[in-house]
């Protein structure tokens, strides 16, 4: 700061006397940004840190006080219990049966028509694309009383895993990523493939969805983090315990072990929550790259 | 190429379909692709008419009858606005909604803010690549697992909260059981599940100022706070309104944290306006009423979302 100041006349006026004060009030900041840096850090770090050793403590110590941030006592017991109070294999199987469903079947629909509305030209295009926007401001809360009907009654799918995949397979946001990733890809490419004497099928699938495969990556990891953590949707269509995917499982647990343990409920916490996080570590760029665009909803 | 000769010369071997979609002619070409482009469409159209639009115009209709599994539909015109309006517990979820979303947003954004701005300045990579990381995670988790865990961290005699806040001669706040702190503790977790995603919007759309602009500035004796208010805040403006909007879409469709944290208790102190239509619709299977609740709820959104348009257009900055 001291340097660019001598530039201007102001700044050299003020650098020979005030020098010192300049000096201490940068230092000043920096060291007061980096302490709320550093606090902010611990703060968001705690919970994590304090979950995984009250996990591994005995089920006798783990209300008291103060908590032991290290885990020394190590007892693995609590992650045993997991699996015999809930139906815990069954819950995590389901929970990645709906997802990945979901994540595949919202891979195809949305490449599809996005590709569609980039590349293609028909009649009512633009009118079916601002009907798929229109969507996109419809939160889903808003359409659960009669999805709910249409799920139970008419289709009679409640209390099954269909009940979580088939209404989720269109998605209207994944159809505008998608488009707005199509829409980047040049057209020469298709003029090539044309020449070479490929269908409109071929162009597709070999040239054009390959090259959005960012695109799909980044809504694939958005789905599947949304997807993984809902809580809303299971609660209201889910009744069978064995069919729970494992965000209802751990509230069960939490209630069932409302007299008993936190530390298994914790150990349950730890657990269910592996898969987003190996899916952050290879997905890491395409998650935080998703949520900058705007990807909020599942 | 020689092959399109040869089909043009054999018009005769094919059938009246697949000469009208002939590949070989422009016009075949175009056929071809619109009808690929139905084709494509077809599943997501069909799949959001059915599970989006339909229960859309579902919920508006229901909301003029009073029905629920056990009696057949009755249209009742406006009563279910009527009941709602007059209703106390309707108001109260509406406006703990309210004072969630004020109390969150203002955390988040300001938080957030200052970390990206911060964050950004950071010359080591590792110290950077840290902090980043260490902001994010609470993204990766479900509203559930954190409503219990931070449920716990918020006990009133054994949680670690309490417990640390005690060195500060704080005496134990009784979190989640008084009306007077229990918006504060849910709208504190929910701040710490969703601080990371504010903050990556923040960190992208600072990263992205032009660093010409911002040196000039400080060459002309910007620095500082004023170089904050003067020059970053308009730059950022379509940043903010952005995350802003964003986050107080998703505040206002608030449920996982106080629904586990507290079901809306003590009394309807946390109760919030999804938490009633959730009540009302699979509680009580008041599927009208429950209707009714979502439309405002909706209405409310779409008010917002409406702000955001016309706000962007006449006050954010764009380059």
């Amino acid at each position: 700061m001291a340097t660019l100041n001598q530039t201007t006349a102001v700044g050299r006026v003020q650098a020979s006397s005030s020098y010192r004060m300049d000096w201490f009030r940068h230092n000043l900041g920096r060291w007061v940004s980096m302490t709320f840096l550093v606090v902010m850090a611990i703060l968001t770090l705690m919970p994590f840190i304090w979950v995984v050793s009250t996990s591994l403590r005995t089920p006798a110590q783990s209300f008291t006080l103060p908590p032991k941030w290290i885990p020394t006592d190590m007892d693995f017991s609590n992650y045993s219990q997991v699996f015999e109070r809930i139906p815990f294999w069954n819950q995590i199987a389901n929970s990645f049966i709906v997802t990945l469903s979901v994540v595949a079947g919202q891979l195809i629909t949305a490449s599809l028509a996005g590709y569609a509305f980039a590349r293609l030209r028909f009649r009512g295009r633009n009118v079916l694309f601002w009907i798929v926007l229109a969507t996109m401001m419809i939160p889903g809360q808003a359409t659960i009383i009669p999805l709910f009907i249409m799920v139970s009654r008419f289709f009679q799918i409640n209390d099954t895993l269909y009940a979580l995949i088939v209404p989720s397979l269109a998605t209207a946001f994944g159809t505008f990523l998608l488009r707005q990733y199509f829409m980047s890809i040049p057209d020469d490419f298709e003029e090539a493939a044309l020449v070479e004497g490929a269908n409109q099928w071929q162009i597709f699938r070999q040239i054009y969805l390959p090259l959005a495969s960012p695109g799909l990556a980044i809504l694939a990891v958005l789905t599947f983090n949304a997807k993984w953590n809902d809580y809303f949707t299971p609660l209201i269509f889910m009744n069978t315990k064995e069919r729970f995917p494992i965000t209802l499982g751990i509230v069960d647990l939490q209630g069932y072990m409302a007299t008993g343990s936190i530390s298994v409920v914790l150990a349950g916490i730890v657990l269910s929550t592996l898969p987003v996080i190996v899916i952050y570590i290879f997905g890491q760029r395409y998650l935080v790259e998703g949520l900058m665009m705007g990807g909020v909803k599942g | 190429m020689g092959s399109q000769v040869m089909h043009l010369s054999s018009p005769r071997r094919r059938n009246p379909v697949s000469r009208w979609l002939a590949a070989d002619t422009l016009q075949g070409i175009q056929r071809q692709r619109a009808l690929l482009g139905y084709l494509f469409l077809a599943p997501t159209i069909i799949g959001l008419l059915l599970f989006i639009v339909g229960p859309m115009l579902g919920s508006l209709a229901l909301s003029f009858y009073k029905w629920n599994v056990f009696r057949p539909p009755e249209f009742i015109g406006f009563a279910n606005f009527e009941r709602l309006f007059a209703d106390p517990r309707v108001f109260t979820g509406f406006k703990n909604t309210f004072i969630l979303v004020v109390m969150t947003v203002t955390i988040l954004e300001v938080v957030a803010f200052l970390l990206a701005l911060l964050v950004n300045r950071l010359a080591s990579r590792t110290l950077s690549t840290f902090f980043r990381t260490a902001y994010f995670l609470p993204v990766l988790l479900s509203g559930a697992s954190v409503a219990v865990t931070l449920g716990y961290m918020f006990h009133k005699d054994f949680g670690v909260i309490n417990y640390y806040l005690g060195f500060l001669g704080i005496e134990k706040i009784p979190w989640l059981n008084s009306s007077d702190w229990v918006l504060i503790a849910v709208s504190l977790t929910t701040v710490w599940r969703n601080l990371g995603f504010t903050f990556i919007i923040y960190l992208g759309g600072i990263s992205s100022l032009p660093t010409e602009v911002l040196e000039a500035a400080e060459v002309d004796g910007a620095q500082g706070w004023r170089k904050i208010t003067k020059i970053v805040l308009p730059l950022l403006s379509p940043t903010i309104l952005f995350a802003t909007v964003t986050d107080i879409i998703k505040m206002l469709q608030f449920f996982d944290e106080p629904f586990i944290m507290t079901r809306g208790g003590p009394g309807d102190a946390s109760r919030t306006a999804v938490m009633l239509l959730y009540e009302s619709g699979f509680g009580n299977l008041e599927f009208g009423y429950g209707s009714a609740i979502a439309l405002v709820l909706f209405i409310v959104i779409l008010a917002v979302t409406a702000f955001q348009f016309v706000m962007s257009r006449r006050w954010v900055f764009y380059r």
